[in-house]
Protein backbone atom coordinates (compact mmCIF):
# COMPACT_ATOMS: atom_id res chain seq x y z
CA UNK A 1 0.00 0.00 0.00
CA UNK A 2 1.62 3.21 -1.13
CA UNK A 3 1.72 6.06 1.81
CA UNK A 4 2.76 9.31 -0.57
CA UNK A 5 0.71 11.78 -0.57
CA UNK A 6 -0.45 12.26 -4.42
CA UNK A 7 -0.42 8.26 -5.62
CA UNK A 8 -3.99 7.17 -4.55
CA UNK A 9 -4.37 3.15 -5.09
CA UNK A 10 -7.83 1.73 -6.19
CA UNK A 11 -9.39 1.03 -2.96
CA UNK A 12 -13.07 1.87 -3.18
CA UNK A 13 -15.60 2.17 -0.78
CA UNK A 14 -19.47 1.55 0.06
CA UNK A 15 -21.33 2.25 -3.47
CA UNK A 16 -18.31 2.57 -6.01
CA UNK A 17 -16.90 -0.84 -5.63
CA UNK A 18 -19.96 -2.22 -7.05
CA UNK A 19 -19.71 -0.17 -10.06
CA UNK A 20 -15.77 -0.73 -10.24
CA UNK A 21 -13.94 -3.92 -11.62
CA UNK A 22 -12.55 -4.56 -8.25
CA UNK A 23 -13.58 -8.05 -7.10
CA UNK A 24 -12.77 -9.65 -4.19
CA UNK A 25 -10.77 -13.03 -4.48
CA UNK A 26 -12.96 -16.51 -2.97
CA UNK A 27 -10.98 -17.07 0.37
CA UNK A 28 -10.57 -12.80 0.81
CA UNK A 29 -14.34 -12.36 0.66
CA UNK A 30 -15.16 -14.83 3.18
CA UNK A 31 -12.55 -13.22 5.43
CA UNK A 32 -13.71 -9.94 4.87
CA UNK A 33 -17.29 -11.14 5.45
CA UNK A 34 -16.51 -11.98 9.14
CA UNK A 35 -15.64 -8.33 9.53
CA UNK A 36 -18.13 -6.75 8.19
CA UNK A 37 -20.72 -8.76 10.42
CA UNK A 38 -18.58 -7.92 13.73
CA UNK A 39 -18.43 -4.01 12.31
CA UNK A 40 -22.25 -3.93 11.39
CA UNK A 41 -23.32 -6.12 14.37
CA UNK A 42 -21.65 -3.85 16.85
CA UNK A 43 -22.99 -0.53 14.88
CA UNK A 44 -26.39 -1.40 15.39
CA UNK A 45 -25.57 -2.36 19.52
CA UNK A 46 -24.48 1.16 19.86
CA UNK A 47 -27.22 3.05 17.89
CA UNK A 48 -29.69 1.29 20.24
CA UNK A 49 -28.51 4.07 22.59
CA UNK A 50 -29.39 6.95 21.05
CA UNK A 51 -31.98 9.06 22.82
CA UNK A 52 -31.06 6.39 25.30
CA UNK A 53 -27.45 7.16 26.67
CA UNK A 54 -27.21 8.80 30.14
CA UNK A 55 -26.63 12.33 28.92
CA UNK A 56 -26.65 13.63 25.69
CA UNK A 57 -22.95 14.18 24.82
CA UNK A 58 -23.14 10.25 25.39
CA UNK A 59 -26.27 10.08 22.81
CA UNK A 60 -23.50 11.96 20.42
CA UNK A 61 -20.64 9.71 21.00
CA UNK A 62 -21.95 6.19 21.36
CA UNK A 63 -24.02 7.49 17.37
CA UNK A 64 -20.57 8.73 16.53
CA UNK A 65 -18.82 5.29 17.09
CA UNK A 66 -21.55 3.77 15.52
CA UNK A 67 -21.23 5.74 12.63
CA UNK A 68 -17.40 4.92 12.00
CA UNK A 69 -18.27 0.85 12.55
CA UNK A 70 -20.65 1.20 10.26
CA UNK A 71 -18.78 2.68 7.39
CA UNK A 72 -16.43 -0.33 7.96
CA UNK A 73 -18.78 -2.60 7.84
CA UNK A 74 -20.67 -1.25 4.62
CA UNK A 75 -16.67 -1.26 3.13
CA UNK A 76 -16.44 -4.76 3.75
CA UNK A 77 -19.32 -5.89 3.17
CA UNK A 78 -19.27 -4.20 0.02
CA UNK A 79 -15.42 -5.74 -0.84
CA UNK A 80 -17.05 -9.14 0.36
CA UNK A 81 -19.94 -8.65 -1.54
CA UNK A 82 -18.13 -8.17 -4.82
CA UNK A 83 -16.71 -12.15 -5.26
CA UNK A 84 -20.38 -13.45 -5.62
CA UNK A 85 -22.11 -10.18 -7.34
CA UNK A 86 -23.77 -9.47 -4.31
CA UNK A 87 -24.24 -5.79 -2.52
CA UNK A 88 -23.91 -4.77 0.97
CA UNK A 89 -27.51 -4.33 1.38
CA UNK A 90 -27.88 -8.10 -0.37
CA UNK A 91 -25.77 -9.22 3.24
CA UNK A 92 -27.26 -6.84 5.75
CA UNK A 93 -30.82 -7.07 5.21
CA UNK A 94 -30.74 -10.93 3.42
CA UNK A 95 -29.41 -13.12 5.14
CA UNK A 96 -30.85 -15.37 7.89
CA UNK A 97 -29.32 -15.32 11.58
CA UNK A 98 -26.87 -19.14 10.88
CA UNK A 99 -25.56 -17.04 7.92
CA UNK A 100 -23.94 -14.46 9.69
CA UNK A 101 -20.27 -14.38 11.21
CA UNK A 102 -20.19 -12.01 13.87
CA UNK A 103 -18.64 -13.08 17.20
CA UNK A 104 -20.79 -13.19 20.41
CA UNK A 105 -19.14 -10.35 22.22
CA UNK A 106 -20.55 -7.38 19.21
CA UNK A 107 -24.50 -9.56 19.49
CA UNK A 108 -24.32 -8.77 23.75
CA UNK A 109 -27.25 -6.49 24.44
CA UNK A 110 -25.93 -3.18 25.85
CA UNK A 111 -27.45 -4.18 29.07
CA UNK A 112 -26.43 -0.95 31.87
CA UNK A 113 -24.45 1.96 30.65
CA UNK A 114 -21.26 0.44 32.47
CA UNK A 115 -21.70 -3.16 30.02
CA UNK A 116 -22.00 -1.27 26.77
CA UNK A 117 -18.40 0.61 28.08
CA UNK A 118 -16.78 -3.02 29.34
CA UNK A 119 -17.88 -4.27 25.67
CA UNK A 120 -16.94 -1.21 24.45
CA UNK A 121 -13.02 -1.42 26.03
CA UNK A 122 -13.03 -5.10 24.87
CA UNK A 123 -14.43 -3.93 21.01
CA UNK A 124 -11.93 -1.20 20.65
CA UNK A 125 -8.26 -2.61 21.95
CA UNK A 126 -9.01 -5.71 19.41
CA UNK A 127 -10.32 -3.45 16.41
CA UNK A 128 -7.56 -1.42 16.60
CA UNK A 129 -4.74 -4.24 16.88
CA UNK A 130 -7.01 -6.03 14.52
CA UNK A 131 -6.98 -2.98 11.45
CA UNK A 132 -3.36 -2.01 12.29
CA UNK A 133 -2.04 -4.73 11.30
CA UNK A 134 -4.47 -5.75 8.70
CA UNK A 135 -3.21 -2.16 7.09
CA UNK A 136 0.07 -4.05 6.02
CA UNK A 137 -2.79 -6.88 4.22
CA UNK A 138 -1.55 -8.53 1.12
CA UNK A 139 -4.94 -7.26 -0.39
CA UNK A 140 -4.50 -3.52 -1.31
CA UNK A 141 -8.43 -2.87 -0.56
CA UNK A 142 -8.24 -4.88 2.32
CA UNK A 143 -5.24 -2.82 4.10
CA UNK A 144 -6.96 0.17 2.97
CA UNK A 145 -9.90 -0.34 4.53
CA UNK A 146 -7.86 -0.87 7.94
CA UNK A 147 -5.36 1.56 7.53
CA UNK A 148 -8.53 4.41 7.44
CA UNK A 149 -10.10 2.35 9.84
CA UNK A 150 -7.24 1.85 12.53
CA UNK A 151 -7.33 6.10 12.90
CA UNK A 152 -10.85 6.26 14.07
CA UNK A 153 -11.04 3.21 16.53
CA UNK A 154 -7.85 5.11 18.26
CA UNK A 155 -10.42 7.68 19.30
CA UNK A 156 -12.90 4.77 20.60
CA UNK A 157 -10.38 3.28 22.63
CA UNK A 158 -10.00 6.70 24.43
CA UNK A 159 -13.76 7.07 24.72
CA UNK A 160 -14.16 3.66 26.79
CA UNK A 161 -10.53 4.26 28.59
CA UNK A 162 -12.01 7.27 30.22
CA UNK A 163 -15.25 5.86 31.17
CA UNK A 164 -14.04 2.85 32.30
CA UNK A 165 -11.50 5.45 34.83
CA UNK A 166 -14.72 7.97 35.43
CA UNK A 167 -16.70 4.52 36.52
CA UNK A 168 -14.28 2.71 37.85
CA UNK A 169 -12.72 5.35 40.27
CA UNK A 170 -16.00 7.37 40.37
CA UNK A 171 -18.20 6.34 43.49
CA UNK A 172 -18.63 2.66 45.15
CA UNK A 173 -22.43 2.82 43.26
CA UNK A 174 -19.96 3.12 40.06
CA UNK A 175 -17.82 1.09 40.82
CA UNK A 176 -19.75 -1.95 41.65
CA UNK A 177 -21.71 -1.67 38.56
CA UNK A 178 -18.38 -1.06 36.05
CA UNK A 179 -17.00 -4.29 37.55
CA UNK A 180 -20.56 -5.98 36.98
CA UNK A 181 -20.36 -5.05 33.53
CA UNK A 182 -16.68 -6.20 33.26
CA UNK A 183 -17.47 -9.69 34.23
CA UNK A 184 -20.87 -10.00 31.88
CA UNK A 185 -18.50 -9.20 28.87
CA UNK A 186 -15.49 -11.17 29.87
CA UNK A 187 -16.77 -14.42 28.88
CA UNK A 188 -16.50 -13.34 25.25
CA UNK A 189 -12.92 -12.24 24.80
CA UNK A 190 -11.28 -15.34 24.02
CA UNK A 191 -13.22 -15.77 20.79
CA UNK A 192 -12.22 -12.99 19.55
CA UNK A 193 -8.83 -14.38 19.63
CA UNK A 194 -9.61 -17.99 18.59
CA UNK A 195 -8.21 -20.10 15.29
CA UNK A 196 -10.32 -18.45 12.19
CA UNK A 197 -10.76 -20.49 9.44
CA UNK A 198 -11.39 -17.74 6.99
CA UNK A 199 -8.28 -16.35 8.34
CA UNK A 200 -6.09 -19.01 7.74
CA UNK A 201 -7.68 -19.68 4.21
CA UNK A 202 -6.63 -16.15 2.85
CA UNK A 203 -3.17 -16.29 4.31
CA UNK A 204 -1.34 -12.95 4.13
CA UNK A 205 -4.41 -11.00 3.57
CA UNK A 206 -5.66 -11.72 6.60
CA UNK A 207 -4.55 -11.76 10.09
CA UNK A 208 -4.54 -14.52 12.41
CA UNK A 209 -6.57 -13.34 15.93
CA UNK A 210 -4.30 -15.44 17.83
CA UNK A 211 -1.26 -13.08 16.82
CA UNK A 212 -3.22 -10.38 18.15
CA UNK A 213 -3.57 -11.44 22.32
CA UNK A 214 -0.75 -10.24 23.28
CA UNK A 215 -0.62 -6.64 22.56
CA UNK A 216 -4.86 -7.20 23.96
CA UNK A 217 -3.41 -8.95 27.35
CA UNK A 218 -0.84 -6.19 27.46
CA UNK A 219 -3.13 -2.99 27.77
CA UNK A 220 -6.39 -4.10 29.04
CA UNK A 221 -6.13 -5.78 31.94
CA UNK A 222 -3.72 -2.76 33.18
CA UNK A 223 -6.38 -0.30 31.83
CA UNK A 224 -8.82 -2.36 34.58
CA UNK A 225 -6.65 -2.51 37.28
CA UNK A 226 -5.68 1.41 36.74
CA UNK A 227 -9.29 2.35 37.07
CA UNK A 228 -9.12 0.09 40.31
CA UNK A 229 -10.82 -2.43 39.01
CA UNK A 230 -10.23 -6.54 39.01
CA UNK A 231 -9.92 -7.97 35.71
CA UNK A 232 -12.66 -11.07 35.65
CA UNK A 233 -11.81 -14.71 36.55
CA UNK A 234 -14.39 -15.89 34.36
CA UNK A 235 -14.72 -19.07 32.34
CA UNK A 236 -14.61 -17.92 28.58
CA UNK A 237 -17.94 -18.92 26.38
CA UNK A 238 -18.52 -21.12 23.81
CA UNK A 239 -18.29 -19.20 21.15
CA UNK A 240 -18.57 -20.10 17.47
CA UNK A 241 -19.89 -16.69 15.89
CA UNK A 242 -17.62 -17.63 12.99
CA UNK A 243 -19.63 -21.04 12.00
CA UNK A 244 -23.55 -19.33 12.83
CA UNK A 245 -23.74 -20.19 16.14
CA UNK A 246 -25.18 -16.82 17.78
CA UNK A 247 -26.15 -15.41 21.38
CA UNK A 248 -29.67 -16.07 22.24
CA UNK A 249 -30.08 -11.84 22.07
CA UNK A 250 -28.90 -11.93 18.45
CA UNK A 251 -32.06 -12.69 16.29
CA UNK A 252 -34.62 -10.45 18.00
CA UNK A 253 -31.56 -7.59 17.41
CA UNK A 254 -31.33 -9.26 13.98
CA UNK A 255 -34.67 -9.01 12.90
CA UNK A 256 -34.85 -5.05 14.37
CA UNK A 257 -32.48 -4.18 11.73
CA UNK A 258 -33.87 -6.20 8.80
CA UNK A 259 -37.54 -5.38 9.44
CA UNK A 260 -37.78 -2.75 7.25
CA UNK A 261 -35.78 -4.12 4.49
CA UNK A 262 -37.23 -6.82 4.17
CA UNK A 263 -41.24 -5.44 4.35
CA UNK A 264 -39.90 -3.42 1.46
CA UNK A 265 -37.74 -4.77 -0.38
CA UNK A 266 -35.40 -2.49 -2.72
CA UNK A 267 -37.08 0.40 -1.43
CA UNK A 268 -34.87 3.66 -1.81
CA UNK A 269 -35.60 7.42 -0.84
CA UNK B 1 -3.27 21.78 -3.09
CA UNK B 2 -0.20 22.53 -5.19
CA UNK B 3 1.30 18.97 -4.32
CA UNK B 4 -2.11 17.08 -5.85
CA UNK B 5 -2.56 19.90 -9.10
CA UNK B 6 1.05 20.29 -9.77
CA UNK B 7 1.21 17.68 -12.71
CA UNK B 8 -2.21 18.06 -14.29
CA UNK B 9 -3.06 18.82 -17.69
CA UNK B 10 -4.86 21.66 -19.29
CA UNK B 11 -8.00 19.49 -19.72
CA UNK B 12 -7.46 18.18 -16.22
CA UNK B 13 -6.92 21.61 -14.51
CA UNK B 14 -9.88 22.58 -16.26
CA UNK B 15 -12.16 19.74 -14.64
CA UNK B 16 -9.78 19.93 -11.33
CA UNK B 17 -11.49 23.73 -10.56
CA UNK B 18 -15.07 22.96 -11.48
CA UNK B 19 -14.95 20.14 -8.92
CA UNK B 20 -13.18 22.35 -6.65
CA UNK B 21 -16.41 24.27 -6.56
CA UNK B 22 -18.46 21.79 -4.98
CA UNK B 23 -18.89 22.40 -0.98
CA UNK B 24 -19.12 20.11 1.91
CA UNK B 25 -23.00 20.16 2.38
CA UNK B 26 -22.41 20.56 6.64
CA UNK B 27 -20.08 22.65 5.94
CA UNK B 28 -20.80 25.02 3.24
CA UNK B 29 -17.89 27.42 3.48
CA UNK B 30 -15.39 24.54 2.30
CA UNK B 31 -15.43 23.19 -0.61
CA UNK B 32 -13.91 19.64 -1.23
CA UNK B 33 -10.45 21.06 -2.47
CA UNK B 34 -10.01 22.71 0.85
CA UNK B 35 -10.91 19.73 2.83
CA UNK B 36 -8.83 17.37 0.98
CA UNK B 37 -10.95 15.27 0.25
CA UNK B 38 -10.61 16.37 -3.69
CA UNK B 39 -7.31 14.15 -4.83
CA UNK B 40 -7.41 13.25 -8.29
CA UNK B 41 -8.59 14.14 -11.52
CA UNK B 42 -8.31 12.07 -15.15
CA UNK B 43 -8.91 12.75 -18.84
CA UNK B 44 -8.99 9.85 -21.18
CA UNK B 45 -10.25 10.79 -24.05
CA UNK B 46 -13.89 11.64 -23.38
CA UNK B 47 -13.89 10.07 -20.01
CA UNK B 48 -13.74 12.23 -16.98
CA UNK B 49 -12.53 10.24 -13.42
CA UNK B 50 -12.52 12.12 -10.20
CA UNK B 51 -11.44 10.76 -7.38
CA UNK B 52 -12.39 11.77 -4.09
CA UNK B 53 -11.55 10.63 -0.12
CA UNK B 54 -14.33 10.43 2.60
CA UNK B 55 -13.33 12.27 6.01
CA UNK B 56 -14.38 9.24 8.06
CA UNK B 57 -15.58 6.01 6.97
CA UNK B 58 -18.77 6.46 7.85
CA UNK B 59 -19.18 9.91 6.69
CA UNK B 60 -22.96 10.36 4.67
CA UNK B 61 -21.78 13.75 3.36
CA UNK B 62 -19.63 11.83 0.96
CA UNK B 63 -22.98 10.66 -1.29
CA UNK B 64 -23.61 14.20 -1.73
CA UNK B 65 -20.65 15.61 -2.36
CA UNK B 66 -20.59 12.60 -5.23
CA UNK B 67 -23.73 13.92 -6.82
CA UNK B 68 -22.79 16.89 -6.81
CA UNK B 69 -19.67 16.58 -8.76
CA UNK B 70 -21.35 15.10 -11.00
CA UNK B 71 -24.08 17.60 -11.69
CA UNK B 72 -21.02 20.72 -11.92
CA UNK B 73 -19.59 18.62 -14.19
CA UNK B 74 -22.56 18.05 -16.17
CA UNK B 75 -23.45 21.57 -16.26
CA UNK B 76 -19.95 22.93 -17.47
CA UNK B 77 -20.35 20.05 -20.08
CA UNK B 78 -18.44 16.83 -18.94
CA UNK B 79 -22.23 14.44 -18.75
CA UNK B 80 -20.27 11.26 -18.47
CA UNK B 81 -17.94 12.35 -15.45
CA UNK B 82 -17.09 9.11 -13.22
CA UNK B 83 -16.70 9.88 -9.20
CA UNK B 84 -14.46 7.15 -7.47
CA UNK B 85 -14.08 6.90 -4.07
CA UNK B 86 -10.58 5.93 -2.86
CA UNK B 87 -9.77 4.94 0.90
CA UNK B 88 -5.71 5.19 0.73
CA UNK B 89 -4.05 7.23 1.57
CA UNK B 90 -6.29 7.85 4.50
CA UNK B 91 -7.76 11.04 4.73
CA UNK B 92 -6.05 13.45 7.22
CA UNK B 93 -6.78 17.21 8.56
CA UNK B 94 -3.28 17.43 7.82
CA UNK B 95 -4.72 17.84 3.89
CA UNK B 96 -6.99 21.19 5.12
CA UNK B 97 -5.66 23.85 2.87
CA UNK B 98 -4.58 27.07 4.89
CA UNK B 99 -7.34 28.72 3.05
CA UNK B 100 -9.92 26.34 4.37
CA UNK B 101 -8.53 26.71 7.80
CA UNK B 102 -9.29 30.61 7.75
CA UNK B 103 -12.70 29.93 6.18
CA UNK B 104 -13.67 27.62 8.69
CA UNK B 105 -12.60 29.49 11.63
CA UNK B 106 -14.47 32.55 10.17
CA UNK B 107 -17.40 30.41 10.05
CA UNK B 108 -17.30 30.08 13.86
CA UNK B 109 -15.50 26.35 13.90
CA UNK B 110 -12.52 26.00 15.15
CA UNK B 111 -9.68 24.44 12.67
CA UNK B 112 -7.75 22.06 13.50
CA UNK B 113 -4.51 21.65 15.49
CA UNK B 114 -1.20 20.12 13.51
CA UNK B 115 -1.56 16.25 14.32
CA UNK B 116 0.64 14.86 17.05
CA UNK B 117 4.29 15.07 15.81
CA UNK B 118 5.10 12.33 18.11
CA UNK B 119 8.55 12.75 20.60
CA UNK B 120 8.71 12.48 24.32
CA UNK B 121 6.79 15.29 25.72
CA UNK B 122 3.27 15.54 24.70
CA UNK B 123 1.55 19.01 25.26
CA UNK B 124 -1.67 19.14 24.48
CA UNK B 125 -1.98 22.80 22.74
CA UNK B 126 -5.27 25.29 23.68
CA UNK B 127 -7.71 25.45 21.17
CA UNK B 128 -8.98 29.07 20.35
CA UNK B 129 -12.69 29.98 20.38
CA UNK B 130 -13.20 31.42 16.93
CA UNK B 131 -15.91 33.86 18.28
CA UNK B 132 -13.32 36.16 21.06
CA UNK B 133 -9.76 34.41 19.95
CA UNK B 134 -9.41 33.26 23.59
CA UNK B 135 -7.23 30.42 24.51
CA UNK B 136 -9.24 29.89 27.73
CA UNK B 137 -11.41 27.26 26.04
CA UNK B 138 -12.76 23.75 27.48
CA UNK B 139 -13.35 20.35 25.88
CA UNK B 140 -17.08 19.71 27.02
CA UNK B 141 -17.39 16.66 24.53
CA UNK B 142 -15.11 14.92 22.21
CA UNK B 143 -17.64 13.63 19.55
CA UNK B 144 -20.08 16.34 18.30
CA UNK B 145 -22.39 17.59 15.67
CA UNK B 146 -20.83 15.09 12.63
CA UNK B 147 -17.62 12.75 12.92
CA UNK B 148 -15.01 14.89 12.30
CA UNK B 149 -16.02 17.60 14.70
CA UNK B 150 -15.84 18.05 18.79
CA UNK B 151 -17.66 20.33 21.11
CA UNK B 152 -15.92 23.07 23.29
CA UNK B 153 -17.36 25.99 25.11
CA UNK B 154 -15.10 29.37 25.88
CA UNK B 155 -14.64 30.35 29.22
CA UNK B 156 -13.75 33.74 28.15
CA UNK B 157 -16.89 34.38 26.26
CA UNK B 158 -18.87 32.04 27.41
CA UNK B 159 -19.89 30.59 23.86
CA UNK B 160 -19.82 27.00 22.94
CA UNK B 161 -18.05 25.83 19.44
CA UNK B 162 -17.50 23.52 17.69
CA UNK B 163 -13.75 22.18 16.98
CA UNK B 164 -12.75 20.11 13.60
CA UNK B 165 -10.54 17.37 15.34
CA UNK B 166 -7.17 16.85 14.09
CA UNK B 167 -7.18 12.88 12.72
Amino acid sequence: MNHSNHVVSTAITAESIADSSLVAPDAVADYALGLGDDALVLAHRLGEWITNAPELEEDVALGNIGLDLLGHARSLLTYAGSARAKSEDDLAYFRDEAEFRSRQLFEQPNGDFAATIARQLIASVYFAELYTALSHSTDATLAAIAAKAAKEVDYHVDHSVQWLQRLGLGTDYSHERMQAGLVAMWPFVDELFREDPYAAAAGDAAVDPRTLRAAFDATVPRAIVEAGLDVPAVPAARGGGRSGVHAEAFGPMLAELQVLARAHPGATW
Amino acid sequence: MSAVTARLTRDEQAIWDIAATVVDPEMPVLTIEDLGVLRRVAVDGDTVTVDITPTYSGCPAIDAMRDDIVSALAAAGYPDARVRQVLAPAWTTDWMSSEGRAKLEAFGIAPPLPRDPGGAVKVGLGIRCPHCGSLHTRQLSRFGSTSCKALYVCQRCQEPFDYFKAH
